[in-house]
This record gives C-alpha cells, structure tokens and sequence, in this order.
C-alpha cells in the first residue's frame, strides 16, 4: 500500500471545477514533484490533502492516507492528522510565522499539542528540532521572534514545525520560491536529507522543471486541474512523450532568439571610432548608506552599506545582468542609476549628463530616456485606470505634449509592438492575466523611446511558458529599438538568456563582470561561483539523474 | 524598548507644552478684555480693572504664561471666579465621579466588545454574524441619552433597582456610589462597545486570512484554537488604539449623560464654566484633558510594546 494515495479527485469551489480526477501516488520515502503553472491546481491538490479549503469547497473522491480515505475524514480526525502525520511548507516564510510568537513557541506548540508534552519536555524538542535545520542554539534562541530572522532563517523555522514531529507525508508548496538561488540550494538539501532520515514521503511542489528534476524521483504535471502526464523523473523529461511535458521543459530552456545587429554594432562600439564618444550610462564610485540600527541609547548608530563604491559603464544598445543574492545591494543600485535615491556619495551620469544632484527638472530628459520595468505585474498599476491612460502616463516627459488623438495613436502603437491588441486600450489592469501585464508595463516603458529600460526581476514571478515570450519580447525590442537592458535578478538563467554581459554584486560591491557566458561557465569569484553552483539546472539535473540510474 | 518609551515620553511633553501654548494664546486672541468678559457688560471700570490685577492681567504675556504653567505644575490652578473656590478644589471634586464612570463603562465596553467581536468573526458570512453586527449597527446609530432615558424607565422608574439620578458622594458609601453609577456607565458604554465590536470583528477576520493562521492550522490547531492562540493578540493592535481614544471620550465627552443622570461631573464643570465665562475653570480642564489624552496615548503605546515584540527591539 502506498502512503498515499489519491483516486479520481474532483473539487470544486462555488460550483467552479479547479481539479478534475487527480490521481497520485507517494510511497514512504519517495519524492513526488508535482509541476504546474499558476492555476493548475498544484496548491490546491496540497490543500485538498489537508483538508485546508476555502469555504464552499466541495471534494470527491479518495484520498488514502494510512489507511483512511481524508476524503471523509472529520475535521477532528484532521486535526489530528495535520502536523503530525502530514507537515506542511509554505511558499511566503516571511508571512508564514506568527509576529507575535517566540519562534520556541512556535515550534513546540505543534508537539504539546500532538504528544501532550509538558512545556519543558516540548521545549526540549523544539530545541532539538531546530539545532537540526540549521538553526544552532548559541545564534537562535527559542526566545526569538521570527522578525529577527531572515527569509531564509525563516523557511527553517517552518520546516521545523512540519517535521517537528516526523511526519509520514511532507507537502512543500514552492518552499523556495521566494528564496534566492543559494538559499534555495541549501533549503532544498535540507528537505533531501529529512527525507532520507525520516523516509518521509514528500510532495514537492514547483514551477521550477529543474527544482523538481534535481529533488524529485518521480514527477506529475498538472495542468487546468488535470494530470497530463505522470512518472519516473527523469524518464518522463527525457523522452516528453506529452506534448505538454515537451512544451514546460522547452519554455524552461528558452533562449531567445538575438539577431547579430546588436552583438555587430557592439564590437563596432568598441572599436576606435566610437570610443571617444561617451557611453549611454556611467556609474562613478557610487555609495549608498542607510541609517544603522540603533543599538544603545548614546551610541550613534553605525550606518548600513548598501552598495559599496560601485563603478561601471554601459555602451548603447547592450543588455546587462546585475546578478547578486538578496540583500546585495542590486536594487538599491539600480534605484540609484534612476534618480530615485540619492547616493551618499559617486555620481551616475546617462547620455553624459550628470545626474545625481540635479533637480525634477533637469532631470527630465533623463527620465523620459531612462524607464524601468519592476518584478510585479499586479502590484504596479493603478487599478483604477485603463491601460490607455496608464501607458500613456509617462508621455508627459515628451518636451512637447503630444495632443489626445496623437497620444491614443501612440498608445496604439506600442501596444502593437509589445503584442497586445488595441481594443485593449479601454480595459482594467485585473482583465489581464500575468504575462500581459507585464506586457502593458513594458509598453508603459518603451512609448517614450527610451535608450535604456532597467527590468527588476521582470520574469520571476511568470509562468515559464509565458517568462518565455516576455523574454523575447525584450530581447525584439533591443533589437528593433535598440534599447539597452540592466536585468536586475538572481535567476541566472534569465541572464544566460538575455544579456551579453554579467556584474555579480556581493554585499554592495560588484565582485566580478565579464561576457555572460565566459562569468556564468567559468565563475572566478567565490560569489559569483556560489551563485552559478547554487542555481538549478534543468540539463544538469537530468544528467546527472540518468546517471544515477545507469 | 526603553528608547522607544522614551522618545513617546519625550514626545508626549513636547505636546503638552505646545498645547499649553494654545490655550493660553486664545485668552490673548479672545476679542475683548477677559475680565470684562467675566464681569459682563455692565460693570464698573473699577470693578474691571481690579478684577484684571487679580487675574494678573495687568503683566505681560510671558510673565503670565509662565506664572499659569508653574502654578500647573505645582497643581495650583488658580482661583474659580464664580464659585470663589480654587480651581484644583473644584476639579479634585468632579474627577471623583468622572474618572471611575469612566472606568466603569470602558471596562463594561470591553467586556461587552470583544467577545461579541471573537464571535461574530469567528461565524463569518454566517447567520449569527449578520445578527450581531446588525445590533451593533443599531447601537452604533442610536445617541447614548435615549440608551440613558430607556434605562432610567425600565430599571429606575419601573423595577426600582437603581435611582434615576443623582450622587450621593462616595462619603455615602461604595454601595450607594457605584449604583448611582451603573446606569450612566451602561449607557456610556453601549455605543461605545458596538463601535469597538465592529473593530474588533474586522480586525480579526483581516488576521484569521494571514499566512501564519494556515500554519497554525497546518500545525494541527482547530479553527478556534487558531482563532484564540495565534489571530486575538495580532487583532489587538487596532482594538488598543480605538480604545485609547474611547477613553479620552469617556472622560470628558459625557455632558449629555452627566445631565440626563444629574451627575457632578467633569463635563458638566466645564459647560457651567463657559457659560459663566469662568474661563479659569475652562482653561484649567482643558489642560487636564489634555494631559490624561497625552498620558493614555502613552499607555496605548505601552501596551502595543507589549504586545508586539517587533516594537520592543526596532528603534
């Protein structure tokens, strides 16, 4: 008998069918990673499990579980259940603990609970629980609060209080999804050994072929709430005998096509006939301290180094990776380069114009020639108005306004460029779905022509098929408009596949630059190595999968 | 910790200083002489001027100013012109029926509140939510003096439980005392306990939709003990606040139900000042008004350090 076993699933929420006759298996010690893009039911499946559902859910089927079908289960059975024989990992760690609570707290409360434990006894646990993940005792006293902790520390906390208890089943929804790649390495290692110690089953959940390549023994895609196709790992992506498998690993392994134009013009850039002239953005020295935490009441408090005496230039119509682990300092530099912080001290001059120091104004020309596309397509539009207005927004940088029936003709025709159709023009934000936001941000971008488009984690939170066209809508639009880029990310493989050059930041400093490809095959930096080591692979995962198997 | 109660308390005098400053300014804006202004329009020259050298009026502004605050601070308010008493007499004695009605009613408030707030949000969308949060609509509509007028029938005038108005002073006895308090205190807390039973219900079902309520159900909590362990305390931060500025209404917002209750309160001091132009009295309750806001904030703040550990360490 397997651990689990799912039968024909069916739910639905208010009368909307989200699965649709799911069957799954996991057997004791077994990997199962369930694959999917947003909305495929992937949560859902986990959630139907445990029995987690919003209200006016309705579920049919099976759902073995040692013996009982969950299905059926009272909400007191499943109570027992959860967190003792089924531990659950969230996508979010940094909402996903109690603010108020001692992380010891935290973690014994699940043990009094199941075992009855006194509080000294539960406690003892928890300690023990949390010296395991990663989370020694002399740094991470019981008494902390999860505030005190980082994202990463964190995640840790919450895999202590699924497994505080060595449940049977662990289901992991995108644990790692919010981490960077070598916090997400390190989570997952964690999750592979209490596998492996406790020969858990677990239930790991991803948009992320390679993530699930490299952790999973067999893998299931899902897709609108059914299963396309389900077995061994690295059978199932080697062969792709689904056409729906075949199309999630290409997307995954997308690289955009780039014409030689660019690549052309940019050694011509290099050659004597260009280089007096002044390349399109020159970052000098710059530095960026923030207001230190206050640690007595005397004290001045010592100011946090954000980004550490930074310098580089960048030549028009090159498209750059600033790549770096949270917390390096990436953003805050590129906040810099647009004038929306001041550097304590270097300056950053565009077009060779100076900016830093300058006033609205003067910095207007700048601005309309400097646009930025940020990492979250829902969050950065005011919904309350239409796209036409919202992409038109920035034509008020234009030094002569252009009138309503030319700008609705830009409008227009931006819209056309970045592939959306202009009967879009008259509707909401929320009519669109991930992927066309982010188009309508990148149309917001380029209407005023820019010379340079900085994109903050401009594909992360998409689906890899449509991560896919976005990337190469940006890399068309470099081509046709020649646009330069700054990528701003930790995702490596948008790197690989958009940028000619790389700059690896590490604690404020840029620790390492070169061509993308020779940076990201022969790393020389230990950060730069960290990371390239860190991030997953779809080839190398299933390499060394096949290997494995003989 | 200390740096954040510090800089509150810093804060806090920093405000009662620039309060004292307006307070005293608009007697200096008021058109008109106040000693005039006290002894009506047909006094004698005489009469005025003697009454502005006994106010002091007759030095400058600074001086005044400084002469008002450190009476202040020495608890020396300065004489009552129409009831020929000192100022600090006359509040000492109001504040012994304000302050416990005060009390009384946001304890009862409270009391009332949050249990009708757990329960309405933790039936969310049900039947017995609907209900709840329509009474507390009435309650919230409905002014506190046809609460008082309704209580005065049915537990004065007809069970006889309690007398209609009145105070007997607490040299009568706690007994006699607090039941010529507990109508007005009902009264007063009624519309206060359905506004905060509102806040408390919407703030607990924001905190029952957080990331950490799944964990804690993943945990293997029940939806109660979800609710009870891990939303309530997170739910409070909102509740503290609107109670801080109940409070601050308790204390000197019940004219209407110190008169429909007879009751010599605060409120009533104050209306009686203006009217008789005392503005000794006025200027004084004001201050004190002033400062038992500056210093309930000051608790509030407290108490949301207390709660929230992230207050405790950031700063």
């Amino acid at each position: 008998m397997s651990l689990l076993e799912i039968e024909n699933l069916a739910l639905d929420i208010g009368g909307t069918p989200i699965l649709k006759g799911i069957d799954l298996r996991i057997e004791a010690g077994e990997v199962m990673g369930l694959v999917g893009e947003s909305g495929s039911g992937k949560s859902m499946t986990a959630l139907s499990i445990m029995k987690l559902l919003p209200e006016f859910a309705s579920l049919s089927g099976r759902i073995g579980f040692g013996g009982s079908d969950l299905v059926n289960a009272s909400e007191e059975d499943m109570c027992a259940l959860r967190g003792d024989d089924i531990g659950m990992v969230f996508q979010e760690p940094m909402t996903a603990l109690n603010p108020l609570k001692t992380i010891g707290e935290q973690v014994a409360e699940g043990i009094r609970l199941h075992t009855g434990a006194n509080r000294t006894d539960a406690e003892a646990k928890a300690r023990a629980m949390l010296d395991r993940v990663g989370l020694p005792f002399e740094k991470f006293a019981l008494t902390r609060y999860p505030h005190e902790l980082s994202g990463g520390q964190r995640q840790r906390v919450v895999i202590a209080i699924a497994c505080a208890l060595k449940p049977k089943l662990l289901i992991a929804d995108e644990p790692t999804t919010a981490l960077d790649v070598v916090l997400q390495a390190q989570i997952l290692e964690l999750l592979r050994e209490l596998v492996h110690e406790n020969r858990m089953g677990l239930l790991l959940i991803s948009h992320d072929l390679a993530v699930v390549t490299e952790m999973a023994d067999r893998i299931t895609i899902l897709r609108g709430g059914e299963v396309m196709e389900t077995g061994d790992t690295a059978q199932t992506l080697s062969t792709q005998l689904h056409p729906y498998t075949r199309q999630l690993a290409q997307a995954s392994l997308h690289v955009p096509e780039r014409g030689k134009r660019v690549s052309a013009s940019s050694t011509a850039e290099r050659s004597p006939l260009s280089r007096d002239k002044a390349p399109l953005l020159s970052v000098q020295n710059i530095t960026k301290d923030y207001p230190g935490r206050r640690t007595s009441l005397f004290e001045k408090p010592q100011p946090f180094r954000a980004v550490d005496n930074v310098s580089f230039t960048l030549g028009e119509g090159r498209s750059v990776a600033l790549v770096g682990r949270s917390g390096c300092g990436k953003s805050t530099l590129a906040r810099m380069i647009l004038a929306l912080e001041k550097p304590t001290s270097g300056s950053v001059a565009f077009r060779g114009a100076v900016l830093t120091g300058r006033n609205e104004a003067a910095l207007r020309p700048a601005r309309r020639d400097m646009q930025v596309v940020f990492q979250d397509p829902y969050g950065s539009f005011n919904p309350r108005r239409t796209v036409e207005w919202l992409v038109a927004e920035p034509l008020h940088l234009l030094d002569n306004n252009p009138g309503k029936a030319e700008r609705r003709e830009l409008v227009k025709h931006t819209l056309h460029e970045v592939g959306l159709q202009p009967s879009d023009m008259q509707k909401y934000p929320h009519e669109f779905s991930g992927g066309q936001r982010q188009r309508i941000s990148i149309a917001r971008a380029i209407i005023t022509r820019p010379k340079l488009v900085i994109a903050d984690e401009p594909v992360s939170a998409l689906d890899v098929s449509i991560r896919a066209q976005v990337l190469d809508l940006f890399a068309e639009l470099n081509q046709k408009l020649g646009i330069a880029y700054i990528f701003i990310t930790h995702d490596l493989t948008v790197a690989r596949a958009i940028t000619d050059e790389v700059m690896v930041m590490h604690e404020g400093r840029i620790v390492e630059t070169g061509k993308t490809q020779e940076v990201l095959s022969h790393p020389q930096s230990d950060a730069a190595r960290m990371l390239v080591e860190a991030a997953p692979d779809l080839h190398r995962a299933l390499a060394k999968r096949m290997q494995e198997q003989g | 910790m200390t740096a954040y109660l510090l800089r509150r308390v810093v804060s806090g005098l920093v405000t009662l200083v620039v309060a004292s400053i307006v307070v005293f300014s608009v007697l200096e804006v008021i058109p008109g002489d106040p000693a005039r202004l006290m002894l009506g329009m047909n006094a004698t020259d005489d009469a005025v001027q003697a009454l502005r050298v006994q106010m002091g009026l007759d030095q400058g502004f600074l001086v005044r100013y400084f002469h008002w605050t450190g009476g202040l601070l020495t608890f020396d308010f300065g004489k009552s012109y129409t009831y020929s008493v000192p100022v600090g007499e006359l509040i000492a004695e109001r504040i012994t029926v304000s302050l416990p009605l005060a009390l009384i009613a946001l304890a009862l408030s409270t009391a009332i509140a949050i249990p009708v707030g757990v329960f309405a949000a933790a039936r969310r969308g049900k039947p017995a939510d609907t209900i709840s949060m329509a009474i507390s609509q009435v309650g919230v509509a409905i002014p506190n003096f046809w609460f008082a007028l309704l209580l005065v029938y049915v537990f004065a005038v007809w069970l006889r439980v309690v007398p209609a108005g009145g105070f007997p002073g607490w040299e009568a006895g706690i007994g006699p005392s607090l039941k010529a308090l507990v109508l007005p205190a009902i009264a007063l807390a009624l519309p206060q306990a359905a506004i905060l039973a509102r806040v408390s219900r919407s703030a607990l079902i924001e905190v029952l939709g957080e990331d950490f309520i799944r964990t804690a159900r993943a945990k293997g909590l029940s939806r109660e003990a979800a609710l009870w362990r891990h939303a309530l305390r997170n739910a409070m931060l909102p509740v503290l606040t609107i109670l801080g500025l109940q409070f601050a209404f308790l204390l000197a917002g019940t004219v209407i139900i110190e008169n429909v209750f007879y009751l010599p309160g605060l409120g009533r001091l104050v209306v009686q000042a203006i009217n008789q132009r005392d503005l000794i009295v006025v200027e004084s309750v004001v201050m004190l008004l002033v400062a038992s806001v500056i210093l309930i904030n000051l608790l509030v703040d407290m108490a949301y350090a207390v709660v929230d550990p992230r207050l405790r360490t950031r700063s």
